[in-house]
Protein backbone atom coordinates (compact mmCIF):
# COMPACT_ATOMS: atom_id res chain seq x y z
CA UNK A 1 0.00 0.00 0.00
CA UNK A 2 1.33 3.32 -0.87
CA UNK A 3 0.84 6.79 1.08
CA UNK A 4 0.93 10.06 -0.76
CA UNK A 5 -0.52 12.06 2.25
CA UNK A 6 3.51 13.79 2.82
CA UNK A 7 3.24 15.25 -0.82
CA UNK A 8 1.85 18.62 -0.14
CA UNK A 9 4.46 20.87 -1.27
CA UNK A 10 6.78 20.79 -4.57
CA UNK A 11 9.94 21.71 -2.81
CA UNK A 12 9.73 19.23 0.27
CA UNK A 13 12.05 17.28 2.54
CA UNK A 14 13.77 14.23 0.89
CA UNK A 15 11.79 11.98 3.01
CA UNK A 16 9.05 12.28 0.58
CA UNK A 17 10.99 10.53 -1.77
CA UNK A 18 9.29 7.42 -3.16
CA UNK A 19 6.01 8.18 -1.84
CA UNK A 20 3.81 7.59 -5.17
CA UNK A 21 4.72 3.86 -4.35
CA UNK A 22 4.96 2.01 -1.02
CA UNK A 23 5.56 -1.34 0.71
CA UNK A 24 7.12 -4.78 0.04
CA UNK A 25 5.94 -6.64 -2.62
CA UNK A 26 5.03 -3.75 -4.83
CA UNK A 27 5.74 -3.50 -8.61
CA UNK A 28 7.90 -1.35 -9.64
CA UNK A 29 6.78 1.58 -11.91
CA UNK A 30 8.34 4.00 -14.00
CA UNK A 31 8.26 6.80 -11.25
CA UNK A 32 10.69 4.36 -9.13
CA UNK A 33 13.16 4.72 -11.12
CA UNK A 34 13.69 8.31 -10.39
CA UNK A 35 15.05 7.24 -6.97
CA UNK A 36 14.39 10.05 -4.40
CA UNK A 37 14.25 14.08 -5.45
CA UNK A 38 17.89 14.55 -4.49
CA UNK A 39 18.96 11.23 -6.81
CA UNK A 40 16.70 12.79 -10.19
CA UNK A 41 18.17 16.69 -9.12
CA UNK A 42 19.80 17.16 -12.48
CA UNK A 43 17.16 15.63 -14.65
CA UNK A 44 14.29 17.55 -16.51
CA UNK A 45 11.69 17.34 -19.34
CA UNK A 46 12.44 20.51 -21.95
CA UNK A 47 9.38 21.22 -23.57
CA UNK A 48 9.23 24.02 -25.98
CA UNK A 49 6.89 25.86 -23.94
CA UNK A 50 7.70 25.00 -20.60
CA UNK A 51 9.84 22.28 -18.27
CA UNK A 52 9.43 20.51 -15.34
CA UNK A 53 12.15 18.81 -13.03
CA UNK A 54 12.52 15.23 -12.35
CA UNK A 55 12.61 15.92 -8.38
CA UNK A 56 9.32 18.30 -8.71
CA UNK A 57 7.76 15.33 -10.86
CA UNK A 58 8.38 13.25 -7.40
CA UNK A 59 6.53 15.60 -5.50
CA UNK A 60 3.59 16.66 -7.22
CA UNK A 61 0.93 16.26 -9.53
CA UNK A 62 0.36 17.21 -13.38
CA UNK A 63 -3.64 15.78 -13.10
CA UNK A 64 -4.84 17.75 -10.84
CA UNK A 65 -4.51 15.58 -7.65
CA UNK A 66 -7.21 13.18 -9.49
CA UNK A 67 -5.24 9.72 -9.53
CA UNK A 68 -7.81 8.31 -7.02
CA UNK A 69 -10.09 8.70 -9.36
CA UNK A 70 -7.75 7.03 -12.22
CA UNK A 71 -6.69 3.97 -10.29
CA UNK A 72 -7.80 0.89 -11.84
CA UNK A 73 -8.77 2.13 -15.01
CA UNK A 74 -8.19 2.09 -19.01
CA UNK A 75 -7.27 5.30 -19.83
CA UNK A 76 -6.35 6.91 -23.31
CA UNK A 77 -3.77 9.55 -23.03
CA UNK A 78 -3.83 11.83 -26.05
CA UNK A 79 -2.63 15.24 -25.69
CA UNK A 80 -0.91 17.89 -28.20
CA UNK A 81 1.58 19.05 -25.95
CA UNK A 82 4.17 15.81 -25.25
CA UNK A 83 4.90 17.29 -21.85
CA UNK A 84 1.69 16.84 -20.82
CA UNK A 85 1.60 13.33 -21.81
CA UNK A 86 5.33 12.29 -20.36
CA UNK A 87 4.29 14.22 -16.93
CA UNK A 88 0.85 11.79 -17.55
CA UNK A 89 2.70 8.56 -17.97
CA UNK A 90 5.57 8.93 -15.04
CA UNK A 91 1.76 9.54 -12.96
CA UNK A 92 0.08 6.90 -14.21
CA UNK A 93 2.32 4.11 -14.38
CA UNK A 94 1.55 1.58 -11.81
CA UNK A 95 -2.11 3.27 -11.03
CA UNK A 96 -3.71 2.86 -14.24
CA UNK A 97 -4.62 -0.73 -15.45
CA UNK A 98 -3.90 0.25 -18.83
CA UNK A 99 -2.49 2.92 -20.68
CA UNK A 100 -3.19 3.72 -24.14
CA UNK A 101 -0.56 6.18 -25.63
CA UNK A 102 -2.37 7.69 -28.63
CA UNK A 103 -0.03 9.78 -30.72
CA UNK A 104 -1.29 13.32 -31.71
CA UNK A 105 -1.72 12.51 -35.55
CA UNK A 106 -3.94 9.90 -35.11
CA UNK A 107 -7.24 10.64 -36.98
CA UNK A 108 -10.16 11.39 -34.02
CA UNK A 109 -12.10 9.49 -36.62
CA UNK A 110 -10.45 6.45 -34.97
CA UNK A 111 -10.66 6.73 -31.77
CA UNK A 112 -14.26 5.62 -31.00
CA UNK A 113 -12.88 2.05 -32.51
CA UNK A 114 -9.59 2.52 -30.34
CA UNK A 115 -11.19 2.84 -27.17
CA UNK A 116 -14.30 0.42 -27.72
CA UNK A 117 -11.55 -2.17 -28.09
CA UNK A 118 -9.15 -0.76 -26.02
CA UNK A 119 -11.99 -0.98 -22.89
CA UNK A 120 -11.09 2.79 -21.99
CA UNK A 121 -12.93 4.14 -19.19
CA UNK A 122 -11.40 7.76 -18.87
CA UNK A 123 -9.44 10.03 -20.82
CA UNK A 124 -6.73 12.12 -20.19
CA UNK A 125 -5.65 14.91 -22.25
CA UNK A 126 -5.00 18.55 -23.28
CA UNK A 127 -8.43 19.25 -24.43
CA UNK A 128 -11.89 18.73 -23.75
CA UNK A 129 -12.00 15.05 -25.57
CA UNK A 130 -15.61 13.60 -23.89
CA UNK A 131 -17.71 13.31 -26.22
CA UNK A 132 -15.01 11.44 -28.65
CA UNK A 133 -15.90 8.03 -27.25
CA UNK A 134 -17.96 5.11 -29.03
CA UNK A 135 -21.39 6.04 -26.55
CA UNK A 136 -22.25 8.80 -24.24
CA UNK A 137 -19.85 11.11 -22.44
CA UNK A 138 -16.21 9.68 -21.02
CA UNK A 139 -14.90 11.22 -18.22
CA UNK A 140 -12.30 13.26 -19.24
CA UNK A 141 -9.35 14.37 -16.91
CA UNK A 142 -7.16 17.51 -17.77
CA UNK A 143 -3.29 16.73 -18.05
CA UNK A 144 -1.62 19.87 -17.56
CA UNK A 145 2.96 21.09 -18.55
CA UNK A 146 2.98 21.83 -15.07
CA UNK A 147 3.12 20.65 -11.57
CA UNK A 148 1.32 21.12 -8.36
CA UNK A 149 0.79 19.98 -4.73
CA UNK A 150 -0.38 16.57 -4.46
CA UNK A 151 -3.60 14.96 -2.71
CA UNK A 152 -3.22 12.28 0.08
CA UNK A 153 -3.35 8.92 -2.22
CA UNK A 154 -3.02 5.53 -1.11
CA UNK A 155 -2.74 2.27 -3.44
CA UNK A 156 -1.74 -0.85 -4.71
CA UNK A 157 0.39 -0.02 -7.62
CA UNK A 158 -0.23 -2.29 -10.35
CA UNK A 159 1.80 -3.32 -13.66
CA UNK A 160 -0.11 -1.43 -15.75
CA UNK A 161 -0.67 -2.21 -19.32
CA UNK A 162 1.02 -0.15 -22.14
CA UNK A 163 -0.73 0.19 -25.08
CA UNK A 164 1.28 1.50 -28.32
CA UNK A 165 -0.41 2.19 -31.79
CA UNK A 166 0.84 1.02 -35.48
CA UNK A 167 -0.27 1.10 -38.58
CA UNK A 168 -3.05 -0.67 -39.89
CA UNK A 169 -4.11 -1.70 -43.36
CA UNK A 170 -7.12 -0.61 -43.35
CA UNK A 171 -5.73 2.72 -41.69
CA UNK A 172 -6.91 2.42 -38.73
CA UNK A 173 -3.92 1.73 -35.96
CA UNK A 174 -3.85 -1.36 -34.46
CA UNK A 175 -3.01 -1.59 -31.22
CA UNK A 176 -0.23 -3.51 -29.05
CA UNK A 177 -0.14 -4.36 -25.43
CA UNK A 178 3.35 -4.23 -23.87
CA UNK A 179 4.54 -3.81 -20.17
CA UNK A 180 7.53 -1.40 -18.87
CA UNK A 181 9.49 -4.74 -18.26
CA UNK A 182 9.62 -5.02 -21.82
CA UNK A 183 9.69 -1.52 -23.05
CA UNK A 184 12.83 -1.36 -20.50
CA UNK A 185 14.42 -4.10 -21.31
CA UNK A 186 16.90 -3.11 -23.82
CA UNK A 187 18.04 -0.15 -21.53
CA UNK A 188 21.04 -1.21 -19.58
CA UNK A 189 21.88 0.25 -16.04
CA UNK A 190 24.96 2.51 -15.95
CA UNK A 191 24.89 3.10 -19.81
CA UNK A 192 23.39 6.71 -19.79
CA UNK A 193 24.17 8.06 -16.41
CA UNK A 194 27.00 9.85 -16.98
CA UNK A 195 26.30 13.33 -15.18
CA UNK A 196 26.35 15.32 -18.48
CA UNK A 197 24.29 13.07 -20.66
CA UNK A 198 21.50 15.18 -22.14
CA UNK A 199 19.06 13.03 -24.35
CA UNK A 200 17.21 14.60 -27.30
CA UNK A 201 15.18 13.10 -30.09
CA UNK A 202 13.50 14.27 -33.26
CA UNK A 203 10.34 11.36 -32.78
CA UNK A 204 7.44 11.74 -31.02
CA UNK A 205 7.81 10.05 -27.63
CA UNK A 206 4.44 8.81 -28.39
CA UNK A 207 6.04 6.27 -30.79
CA UNK A 208 8.08 3.40 -30.26
CA UNK A 209 11.26 5.16 -31.10
CA UNK A 210 10.55 8.13 -28.90
CA UNK A 211 8.95 6.36 -25.89
CA UNK A 212 12.68 4.60 -26.02
CA UNK A 213 14.84 8.22 -25.48
CA UNK A 214 12.25 9.16 -22.84
CA UNK A 215 12.41 6.12 -20.99
CA UNK A 216 16.64 5.92 -21.14
CA UNK A 217 16.18 9.45 -19.61
CA UNK A 218 14.29 8.44 -16.90
CA UNK A 219 15.90 5.49 -15.81
CA UNK A 220 19.60 7.61 -16.42
CA UNK A 221 17.78 10.42 -14.64
CA UNK A 222 18.77 12.88 -16.77
CA UNK A 223 17.80 15.39 -19.06
CA UNK A 224 15.59 15.05 -21.73
CA UNK A 225 14.66 18.00 -24.60
CA UNK A 226 11.33 17.48 -25.95
CA UNK A 227 9.96 17.98 -30.10
CA UNK A 228 7.05 19.38 -30.09
CA UNK A 229 4.97 19.50 -33.41
CA UNK A 230 4.42 22.93 -33.61
CA UNK A 231 7.74 23.50 -33.66
CA UNK A 232 10.13 24.12 -36.72
CA UNK A 233 13.14 21.67 -37.50
CA UNK A 234 15.44 24.94 -36.99
CA UNK A 235 13.96 25.82 -33.58
CA UNK A 236 14.13 22.55 -32.28
CA UNK A 237 17.87 22.70 -33.45
CA UNK A 238 18.67 25.50 -31.79
CA UNK A 239 16.58 24.27 -28.84
CA UNK A 240 18.72 20.83 -28.79
CA UNK A 241 22.13 23.39 -29.13
CA UNK A 242 20.84 25.53 -26.25
CA UNK A 243 20.49 22.71 -23.90
CA UNK A 244 23.63 20.73 -24.56
CA UNK A 245 22.31 17.39 -26.57
CA UNK A 246 24.59 14.98 -26.10
CA UNK A 247 22.59 12.21 -27.59
CA UNK A 248 20.24 12.36 -30.31
CA UNK A 249 17.99 9.82 -31.95
CA UNK A 250 15.89 10.29 -34.87
CA UNK A 251 15.22 8.33 -38.29
CA UNK A 252 17.81 8.54 -41.06
CA UNK A 253 15.01 11.17 -42.72
CA UNK A 254 14.74 13.29 -39.31
CA UNK A 255 18.56 13.04 -39.77
CA UNK A 256 19.00 13.70 -44.03
CA UNK A 257 16.51 16.64 -43.07
CA UNK A 258 19.02 17.84 -40.03
CA UNK A 259 22.05 18.15 -42.47
CA UNK A 260 20.28 20.17 -44.62
CA UNK A 261 19.85 22.52 -41.90
CA UNK A 262 22.09 25.60 -41.04
CA UNK A 263 21.46 25.08 -37.45
CA UNK A 264 22.74 21.88 -37.37
CA UNK A 265 26.05 23.50 -36.34
CA UNK A 266 24.87 24.76 -32.76
CA UNK A 267 24.52 21.24 -31.69
CA UNK A 268 27.62 18.78 -31.20
CA UNK A 269 25.98 15.40 -30.43
CA UNK A 270 28.56 12.63 -28.71
CA UNK A 271 26.59 9.97 -29.33
CA UNK A 272 23.57 9.89 -32.94
CA UNK A 273 21.60 7.17 -32.93
CA UNK A 274 19.04 5.96 -36.08
CA UNK A 275 15.98 4.19 -36.26
CA UNK A 276 12.62 3.20 -37.66
CA UNK A 277 14.03 3.38 -41.33
CA UNK A 278 16.99 1.05 -43.13
CA UNK A 279 19.89 3.71 -42.26
CA UNK A 280 22.11 3.71 -45.46
CA UNK A 281 25.72 4.08 -45.90
CA UNK A 282 25.33 7.65 -47.04
CA UNK A 283 23.53 8.66 -44.51
CA UNK A 284 26.08 6.83 -42.43
CA UNK A 285 29.19 8.65 -43.71
CA UNK A 286 27.75 11.85 -43.75
CA UNK A 287 26.59 12.13 -40.30
CA UNK A 288 30.08 10.81 -39.59
CA UNK A 289 31.55 13.36 -41.81
CA UNK A 290 29.96 16.06 -40.07
CA UNK A 291 30.09 15.18 -36.29
CA UNK A 292 33.82 13.40 -36.97
CA UNK A 293 33.54 12.59 -32.35
CA UNK A 294 30.80 11.53 -32.16
CA UNK A 295 29.79 7.48 -32.24
CA UNK A 296 27.15 7.11 -34.98
CA UNK A 297 25.05 3.65 -34.53
CA UNK A 298 21.77 2.47 -36.27
CA UNK A 299 19.11 0.42 -33.86
CA UNK A 300 16.93 -2.30 -35.61
CA UNK A 301 14.07 -1.77 -32.98
CA UNK A 302 9.85 -1.98 -34.04
CA UNK A 303 6.96 -1.93 -31.96
CA UNK A 304 5.84 -5.35 -32.23
CA UNK A 305 9.38 -6.87 -31.91
CA UNK A 306 11.30 -4.50 -29.61
CA UNK A 307 14.47 -3.11 -29.70
CA UNK A 308 16.67 -5.64 -31.54
CA UNK A 309 20.29 -4.77 -32.00
CA UNK A 310 22.39 -1.66 -32.08
CA UNK A 311 24.93 -1.59 -34.34
CA UNK A 312 27.94 1.13 -33.71
CA UNK A 313 30.42 0.12 -36.39
CA UNK A 314 29.60 2.55 -38.91
CA UNK A 315 28.49 0.08 -41.37
CA UNK A 316 25.28 -0.36 -42.75
CA UNK A 317 22.97 -3.82 -42.25
CA UNK A 318 24.34 -6.18 -39.50
CA UNK A 319 26.75 -8.29 -38.67
CA UNK A 320 25.42 -11.82 -39.83
CA UNK A 321 26.67 -13.71 -36.27
CA UNK A 322 23.92 -11.75 -34.30
CA UNK A 323 21.29 -14.55 -36.06
CA UNK A 324 21.12 -17.70 -34.32
CA UNK A 325 23.19 -16.16 -31.04
CA UNK A 326 21.95 -16.92 -28.07
CA UNK A 327 21.26 -14.27 -25.25
CA UNK A 328 18.49 -11.27 -24.75
CA UNK A 329 17.61 -11.32 -27.79
CA UNK A 330 17.99 -14.09 -30.68
CA UNK A 331 17.51 -13.85 -34.49
CA UNK A 332 16.64 -16.10 -37.11
CA UNK A 333 15.77 -15.61 -40.70
CA UNK A 334 13.09 -18.00 -42.05
CA UNK A 335 11.32 -17.18 -45.55
CA UNK A 336 13.44 -14.27 -46.02
CA UNK A 337 12.52 -12.15 -43.11
CA UNK A 338 14.29 -11.88 -39.50
CA UNK A 339 12.55 -12.98 -36.70
CA UNK A 340 12.79 -11.76 -33.26
CA UNK A 341 12.14 -13.97 -30.00
CA UNK A 342 13.18 -11.58 -26.83
CA UNK A 343 11.70 -10.43 -23.48
CA UNK A 344 11.38 -7.20 -25.34
CA UNK A 345 8.84 -8.22 -27.80
CA UNK A 346 4.65 -6.91 -27.29
CA UNK A 347 2.78 -8.96 -25.63
CA UNK A 348 0.08 -9.33 -27.40
CA UNK A 349 -2.35 -7.40 -30.56
CA UNK A 350 -5.23 -5.71 -28.51
CA UNK A 351 -8.84 -6.24 -30.15
CA UNK A 352 -7.51 -7.94 -33.04
CA UNK A 353 -8.86 -11.41 -34.22
CA UNK A 354 -6.24 -12.03 -36.79
CA UNK A 355 -2.77 -14.48 -36.38
CA UNK A 356 -1.09 -14.24 -32.84
CA UNK A 357 2.18 -12.47 -32.67
CA UNK A 358 4.73 -14.47 -31.96
CA UNK A 359 4.81 -17.94 -33.33
CA UNK A 360 4.83 -21.61 -31.68
CA UNK A 361 8.35 -21.01 -30.64
CA UNK A 362 7.99 -17.41 -29.63
CA UNK A 363 9.19 -15.59 -32.16
CA UNK A 364 7.95 -12.31 -33.84
CA UNK A 365 8.09 -11.76 -37.47
CA UNK A 366 8.91 -8.90 -38.31
CA UNK A 367 8.43 -8.60 -41.93
CA UNK A 368 11.48 -7.71 -42.62
CA UNK A 369 13.06 -8.68 -45.69
CA UNK A 370 17.12 -9.45 -44.69
CA UNK A 371 19.65 -10.86 -47.44
CA UNK A 372 23.09 -12.50 -46.15
CA UNK A 373 26.10 -11.10 -48.38
CA UNK A 374 29.63 -12.35 -46.71
CA UNK A 375 29.32 -11.79 -43.04
CA UNK A 376 27.14 -8.88 -43.07
CA UNK A 377 23.14 -8.77 -43.44
CA UNK A 378 21.02 -6.31 -45.31
CA UNK A 379 17.72 -5.02 -45.44
CA UNK A 380 15.55 -5.33 -48.55
CA UNK A 381 12.24 -3.78 -47.31
CA UNK A 382 8.84 -4.89 -46.01
CA UNK A 383 7.48 -8.21 -47.34
CA UNK A 384 3.93 -6.95 -47.44
CA UNK A 385 5.29 -4.23 -49.94
CA UNK A 386 4.50 -1.51 -47.02
CA UNK A 387 6.29 1.82 -48.42
CA UNK A 388 8.11 3.51 -45.60
CA UNK A 389 8.28 7.22 -46.43
CA UNK A 390 10.23 9.12 -44.33
CA UNK A 391 8.98 6.77 -41.61
CA UNK A 392 5.57 6.99 -42.18
CA UNK A 393 4.11 3.99 -43.20
CA UNK A 394 1.86 3.67 -47.05
CA UNK A 395 -0.04 0.35 -47.75
CA UNK A 396 -0.23 0.00 -51.43
CA UNK A 397 -3.53 -1.48 -51.55
CA UNK A 398 -5.17 1.74 -49.68
CA UNK A 399 -3.48 3.60 -52.82
CA UNK A 400 -4.39 1.74 -55.40
CA UNK A 401 -8.36 1.27 -54.30
CA UNK A 402 -8.66 5.22 -54.34
CA UNK A 403 -6.74 5.23 -57.95
CA UNK A 404 -8.86 2.11 -58.83
CA UNK A 405 -12.06 4.53 -58.43
CA UNK A 406 -11.45 6.63 -61.44
CA UNK A 407 -13.87 5.53 -64.09
CA UNK A 408 -10.94 5.30 -67.11
CA UNK A 409 -8.53 2.79 -64.40
CA UNK A 410 -8.68 -0.74 -64.76
CA UNK A 411 -5.71 -2.15 -62.30
CA UNK A 412 -3.21 -0.25 -60.94
CA UNK A 413 -0.10 -0.95 -58.76
CA UNK A 414 1.43 0.89 -56.17
CA UNK A 415 5.30 0.47 -55.29
CA UNK A 416 8.08 1.98 -53.89
CA UNK A 417 10.86 3.94 -55.43
CA UNK A 418 14.33 4.66 -53.72
CA UNK A 419 15.22 7.91 -52.63
CA UNK A 420 17.72 9.55 -50.86
CA UNK A 421 15.85 11.65 -48.95
CA UNK A 422 12.96 10.35 -47.38
CA UNK A 423 14.04 6.29 -48.13
CA UNK A 424 11.36 6.09 -50.40
CA UNK A 425 8.67 7.65 -52.57
CA UNK A 426 4.88 6.28 -53.56
CA UNK A 427 5.33 5.75 -57.23
CA UNK A 428 1.77 4.07 -59.08
CA UNK A 429 1.61 2.11 -62.65
CA UNK A 430 -1.67 2.62 -63.84
CA UNK A 431 -3.76 0.25 -66.52
CA UNK A 432 -6.79 2.13 -68.14
CA UNK A 433 -9.78 0.53 -69.30
CA UNK A 434 -8.59 1.68 -73.20
CA UNK A 435 -4.91 1.92 -73.09
CA UNK A 436 -5.00 4.00 -75.80
CA UNK A 437 -7.03 6.86 -73.94
CA UNK A 438 -3.63 7.88 -72.49
CA UNK A 439 -2.36 8.48 -75.95
CA UNK A 440 -2.73 11.91 -77.96
CA UNK A 441 -1.94 13.62 -75.38
CA UNK A 442 -4.56 12.99 -72.86
CA UNK A 443 -2.74 11.05 -71.22
CA UNK A 444 -1.62 14.39 -68.64
CA UNK A 445 -5.01 15.25 -68.25
CA UNK A 446 -6.34 11.49 -66.91
CA UNK A 447 -3.07 11.74 -64.87
CA UNK A 448 -4.09 15.07 -63.34
CA UNK A 449 -7.61 13.91 -62.07
CA UNK A 450 -6.26 10.31 -60.45
CA UNK A 451 -3.59 12.51 -58.53
CA UNK A 452 -6.78 15.05 -57.79
CA UNK A 453 -8.79 11.83 -56.13
CA UNK A 454 -5.86 10.74 -53.91
CA UNK A 455 -4.86 14.46 -52.98
CA UNK A 456 -8.37 15.05 -51.90
CA UNK A 457 -8.25 12.01 -49.73
CA UNK A 458 -4.95 10.72 -48.81
CA UNK A 459 -1.85 12.56 -46.76
CA UNK A 460 0.31 14.12 -48.46
CA UNK A 461 3.14 11.20 -48.40
CA UNK A 462 0.49 8.65 -49.58
CA UNK A 463 0.24 10.47 -52.93
CA UNK A 464 1.79 9.07 -56.01
CA UNK A 465 4.90 11.16 -56.47
CA UNK A 466 5.15 10.04 -60.03
CA UNK A 467 2.23 7.83 -62.08
CA UNK A 468 3.36 5.84 -64.90
CA UNK A 469 0.36 4.30 -67.95
CA UNK A 470 1.51 0.82 -68.64
CA UNK A 471 -0.21 -1.58 -70.64
CA UNK A 472 -0.05 -4.44 -68.06
CA UNK A 473 1.06 -5.22 -64.89
CA UNK A 474 3.37 -8.43 -64.02
CA UNK A 475 1.20 -11.04 -61.73
CA UNK A 476 2.62 -13.61 -59.61
CA UNK A 477 2.12 -17.28 -59.46
CA UNK A 478 0.26 -17.02 -56.18
CA UNK A 479 -2.14 -14.57 -58.31
CA UNK A 480 -1.03 -11.74 -56.52
CA UNK A 481 0.14 -8.82 -57.98
CA UNK A 482 4.27 -8.86 -58.51
CA UNK A 483 5.31 -6.23 -56.02
CA UNK A 484 8.70 -6.14 -56.50
CA UNK A 485 9.74 -2.70 -55.54
CA UNK A 486 12.15 -0.41 -57.42
CA UNK B 1 19.37 22.36 -74.30
CA UNK B 2 18.29 23.66 -71.48
CA UNK B 3 21.18 24.47 -68.57
CA UNK B 4 21.12 21.97 -65.43
CA UNK B 5 20.15 25.13 -63.68
CA UNK B 6 17.24 26.42 -65.89
CA UNK B 7 15.47 22.63 -65.38
CA UNK B 8 16.16 22.47 -61.77
CA UNK B 9 14.28 25.72 -61.19
CA UNK B 10 11.98 25.12 -63.43
CA UNK B 11 11.14 21.67 -61.78
CA UNK B 12 10.88 23.44 -58.39
CA UNK B 13 8.95 26.07 -59.76
CA UNK B 14 6.58 23.04 -61.16
CA UNK B 15 6.03 21.14 -58.01
CA UNK B 16 5.37 24.10 -55.81
CA UNK B 17 2.71 25.45 -58.03
CA UNK B 18 1.13 21.35 -57.72
CA UNK B 19 1.41 21.92 -54.10
CA UNK B 20 0.17 25.03 -54.05
CA UNK B 21 2.92 26.08 -51.77
CA UNK B 22 4.27 29.98 -51.84
CA UNK B 23 7.90 29.66 -52.16
CA UNK B 24 10.35 31.98 -51.33
CA UNK B 25 12.52 34.17 -54.66
CA UNK B 26 14.62 31.34 -55.60
CA UNK B 27 18.59 32.24 -55.54
CA UNK B 28 21.39 30.77 -54.78
CA UNK B 29 21.97 31.36 -51.38
CA UNK B 30 18.39 30.54 -49.86
CA UNK B 31 18.29 28.42 -47.60
CA UNK B 32 16.12 24.68 -49.26
CA UNK B 33 14.76 24.50 -45.70
CA UNK B 34 13.42 28.03 -45.63
CA UNK B 35 12.26 28.21 -49.04
CA UNK B 36 8.87 26.55 -48.51
CA UNK B 37 10.02 23.17 -49.38
CA UNK B 38 9.17 20.05 -46.70
CA UNK B 39 11.60 17.16 -46.77
CA UNK B 40 8.48 14.99 -48.99
CA UNK B 41 8.68 17.88 -52.02
CA UNK B 42 12.74 17.77 -51.89
CA UNK B 43 12.52 14.04 -52.21
CA UNK B 44 9.92 14.08 -54.94
CA UNK B 45 11.68 16.85 -56.60
CA UNK B 46 15.02 14.86 -56.22
CA UNK B 47 13.36 11.47 -57.83
CA UNK B 48 11.97 13.88 -61.23
CA UNK B 49 15.46 15.24 -61.74
CA UNK B 50 16.73 11.95 -61.83
CA UNK B 51 14.23 11.05 -64.88
CA UNK B 52 14.89 14.74 -66.52
CA UNK B 53 18.58 14.49 -65.83
CA UNK B 54 19.71 10.81 -65.26
CA UNK B 55 21.32 12.12 -62.03
CA UNK B 56 20.88 11.14 -58.63
CA UNK B 57 23.78 12.35 -57.01
CA UNK B 58 22.55 11.74 -53.47
CA UNK B 59 22.42 7.98 -54.02
CA UNK B 60 25.35 6.91 -56.69
CA UNK B 61 27.72 8.19 -54.29
CA UNK B 62 28.17 7.10 -50.85
CA UNK B 63 30.16 10.30 -49.63
CA UNK B 64 27.17 12.54 -50.35
CA UNK B 65 26.83 16.03 -48.35
CA UNK B 66 23.55 17.10 -48.02
CA UNK B 67 23.11 21.00 -49.68
CA UNK B 68 21.99 23.57 -47.30
CA UNK B 69 21.26 26.41 -50.00
CA UNK B 70 20.23 26.36 -53.57
CA UNK B 71 22.87 26.88 -55.03
CA UNK B 72 24.79 23.97 -53.18
CA UNK B 73 21.96 21.40 -54.56
CA UNK B 74 22.67 22.80 -57.86
CA UNK B 75 26.08 22.46 -58.14
CA UNK B 76 26.05 19.20 -56.87
CA UNK B 77 24.02 18.37 -59.90
CA UNK B 78 26.26 20.49 -62.10
CA UNK B 79 29.33 18.01 -60.80
CA UNK B 80 27.40 14.68 -60.93
CA UNK B 81 26.82 16.27 -64.89
CA UNK B 82 30.41 16.51 -65.34
CA UNK B 83 31.86 13.46 -64.32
Amino acid sequence: MCDKSNCNHLSGPSDCAGCHRGGTTRVKSLCDYLGSPSDCAGGYLWGAQASVSLSDVLLGTSLGGRRSELSGRSILLRTDDPLAAALAMLELDGIARRLVICPPDVPAQHLPALMAKADVDAIVSDRDLRHVGPAGVTPCFRARCALSRCDAFAFDACATEWVLLTSGTTGAPKMLVHNLAALTGAIKWGQFEASDVVWGTFYDIRRYGGLQIFLRAIIGRRPLVLPHAGESPTDHLLRLGARGVTHLSGTPTHWRRALMNTALRAIAPRYIRLSGEVADQAILNALRSFFPKAIVGHAYASTEAGVGFEVNDGLEGFPSDLIGRKGDVEMKVQDGSLRIRSNRTASRWLGEEESPLVDPEGFVDSADMVEQRGNRCYFLGRRSGVINVGGLKVYPEEVEALINRHPSVLMSCVRSRRNPITGALVVADVVLRQHESCTNGKGKKLELEILKICRETLPRHKVPAALRFVADLAVAQTGKMGRSNA
Amino acid sequence: MSSIRTIILSEIQQLAEAEQKAMSALNDDLVLLDSGMDSLMLAILVARLEEKLGLDPFTDSADVFYPVTLGDFIKVYETAGET
